[in-house]
């Protein structure tokens, strides 16, 4: 479902080039759940932002759900990323000021395929938040009033809300100890194993790599053998 | 994104901070309400000034004597200080002249007016009833002087009510009573009605008695201080005005006929309101400068919140666009920001200027006049300034890199 060849990518500061990524390919296949791993400084970072569609490889192609992606414009990729990938970021990026039922919502309000009614989009709102196992006595509650481990929770049910076919964690557990690390983990785990979401878990620690099924390892922009 | 979606982010980011949001709001309101009010003063007092003009009269000339003070080897005494127009020149412009309605010689000067023990220095103004109509004068009690008076000589006298008001006490009716000037005495016949005006010859301060009695014991010799013409039609001043000249020079034998060498002043009233009309549109203009820079002030206040704004939700843009936000998402957001901003303080400046512009009214300073072109303009220029003024950090919003914009601290 996801192929890389071969993506290159060099970053242009000041006339001089830096090469990060140099030649990666792998796949993976849907309902996997994956774990990039790698130093900081690796590459893997710019992998995410490739496979997130957040950037786009110098060279090389990406398949994504079976069309190559690797050149598209911004708004093209935008509404890929609305309907195709589901995004947990390190630092939660939660709306401040904003209830729990509102921040699951917002991708939502940015699928322009799938234009939902206001019950439709409660009632996804309310199954991913379920999915994610946070609590239903909370959900008006505001963002800023929740601890670390619901807002992740919060933020994982913002990646599932519309269905996407991929769901990207960046170091979900960077920003938390480590009873929670495991409670989201265990969750991310859980929608894989139960609702066969592909998971793609970016991170540097060998043991929260151990969560995936499989772990790809990049060092120095390449795909390092165990 | 759904419209009912774009309405409700751009309320929760407007509410997220309500001070900010109020003081930009307020920059606004200043400066539409500014707006609205100093053009509604500006408005106000060229009509209050076009007022006391036509409380002048409508359509009328005045001849004074004087002038040609190019007179060679002449010495110019100043307009209306001369002796050269005459009772019979009055007569001449009312045989002679084509297009007129009235014509009023009148003879005047400062006397000391007494009545009992109370006296008062004013203008005494001898002429004809056709002065009544072309002063548009209005009686409060009693009659104006008769045709027969102001031919015969008669001792009567008819006062402006700041007169009446200084010889007899406030509001007093003083018909019958008798008055002196200059040792003889005259027999008041009535009050003309306020006309509250002011500024040239106010006919409130004023005593009027009849022509031939003014040129026989009060200023003596046939010579009057001015002829006031009117005629009915505004179109047919500048003719009449040239009939008058030409008669005028031919009768006082001026030099090839030479306006420049005339011994006698035309005014125009229209010449004068419209010179004052051009003041006070310059005035109006300034007014509306200073205005448009405080709407411009208040513009900038908004770009300003815009982005500063954009500097503080960074993250939040880039969250947006990582989930799917195209770039016109996130710049119709912020200029939906923008534009309420300024429809809000738009509605709520044009409330304002308006009331305040009544305010003035109703204190009793100016009758102000808030014209639907103020309204218009100050209407139309916010909601350029918030689409202009919100454009340029909507657009910056939207290009943001979600990468960067997500790493942003």
């Amino acid at each position: 479902m996801i192929k890389l060849s071969n993506i290159k990518k060099d970053y242009v500061t000041d006339g001089v080039v830096t090469s990060v990524l140099h030649g990666i390919s792998f796949e993976i296949k849907e309902g996997e759940f994956v774990a990039i791993m790698g130093p900081s400084g690796s590459g893997k970072s710019t992998i995410m932002n490739i496979l997130g569609l957040l950037d786009i490889p110098t060279s090389g192609t990406y398949t994504l759900d079976g069309k190559d992606v690797s050149t598209l414009s911004d708004d093209e990729q935008a509404r890929i990323r609305a309907q195709k990938i589901g995004f947990v970021f390190q630092s939660f990026n939660l709306l401040p000021r904003t209830t729990v039922l509102r921040n699951v919502m917002m991708p939502l309000i940015y699928n322009k395929k799938n234009r939902l009614s206001n019950k439709e989009r409660e009632d996804k709102t309310k199954q991913a938040l379920n999915s994610a196992g946070f609590p239903e006595d909370r959900w008006e509650n505001l963002s800023n009033h929740l601890s670390g481990g619901q807002i992740q929770r919060v933020a994982i049910a913002r990646a599932l809300v519309n269905d996407p076919v991929l769901i990207l964690a960046d170091e979900p557990t960077g920003n938390l100890d480590s009873k929670t690390s495991d409670i989201v983990l265990k969750t991310l785990q859980d929608l894989n194993q139960k609702e066969g979401r592909t998971i793609i878990l970016i991170t540097h620690e060998h043991d929260i790599a151990a969560y995936a099924q499989r772990t790809i390892f990049i060092r120095d922009g390449l795909i390092a053998e165990k | 994104m759904q419209f009912r979606d774009l309405l409700h982010e751009t309320y929760a980011a407007l509410t997220a901070n309500k001070t900010r949001t109020t003081l930009t709001v307020l920059g606004i309101v200043i400066g539409i309400a500014s707006v609205i009010i100093m053009l509604s003063i500006g408005q106000g007092a060229q009509n209050s000034i076009q007022s006391s003009i036509n409380s002048l009269g409508s359509n009328v000339l005045t001849v004074t004597p004087g002038g040609g003070g190019n007179q060679p080897g002449g010495v110019s005494s100043g307009s209306g200080s001369g002796k050269s127009l005459t009772l019979d020149d009055a007569e001449a412009i009312e045989q002679k002249v084509p297009l007129i309605d009235k014509v009023a010689p009148e003879s005047s000067g400062r006397f000391q007016v007494v009545a009992g023990s109370k006296n008062t220095n004013t203008t005494v103004t001898g002429t004809v009833p056709a002065y009544k109509d072309i002063k548009a004068l209005e009686m409060e009690i009693g009659v104006f002087i008769t045709d027969a008076q102001a031919r015969n000589f008669g001792k009567v006298a008819v006062l402006g009510p700041t007169v009446r008001d200084d010889l007899f006490g406030n509001n007093s009716n003083p018909v019958g009573k008798k008055v002196k000037i200059n040792s003889n005495t005259y027999t008041v016949t009535g009050v003309t009605k306020s006309k509250g005006g002011s500024g040239f010859s106010n006919p409130d301060d004023m005593v009027i008695v009849p022509l031939s009695t003014a040129m026989q014991y009060l200023s003596g010799g046939d010579s009057v201080s001015g002829i006031t013409v009117t005629t009915l039609r505004t179109e047919d001043l500048e003719a009449v005005e040239e009939g008058i000249s030409d008669l005028l020079l031919d009768r006082h034998n001026i030099k090839d006929l030479d306006p420049d060498l005339a011994d006698f002043n035309i005014l125009n009233l229209a010449d004068i309101s419209s010179a004052a009309s051009s003041i006070t549109s310059i005035f109006t203009l300034l007014l509306g400068s200073v205005a448009g820079i405080s709407l411009l002030v208040g513009g900038i206040g908004i770009m300003n919140m815009m982005l500063t704004t954009v500097r503080e939700r960074t993250r939040e843009i880039g969250l947006r666009k990582a989930i799917g936000a195209e770039r016109s998402d996130i710049s119709n957001q912020f200029l939906l920001e923008s534009v309420i901003i300024t429809s809000i303080g738009g509605i709520i400046g044009i409330v304002l200027g308006i009331g305040v512009s009544l305010l003035v009214t109703l204190s009793g300073v100016l009758t102000t006049s808030v014209s639907f072109f103020s309204v218009a303009l100050a209407f139309g220029v916010s909601a350029l300034i918030g689409v202009g003024f919100g454009y340029y950090p909507a657009k910056k919003a939207s290009k943001l890199n979600p990468i960067e914009a997500l790493r942003y601290e």
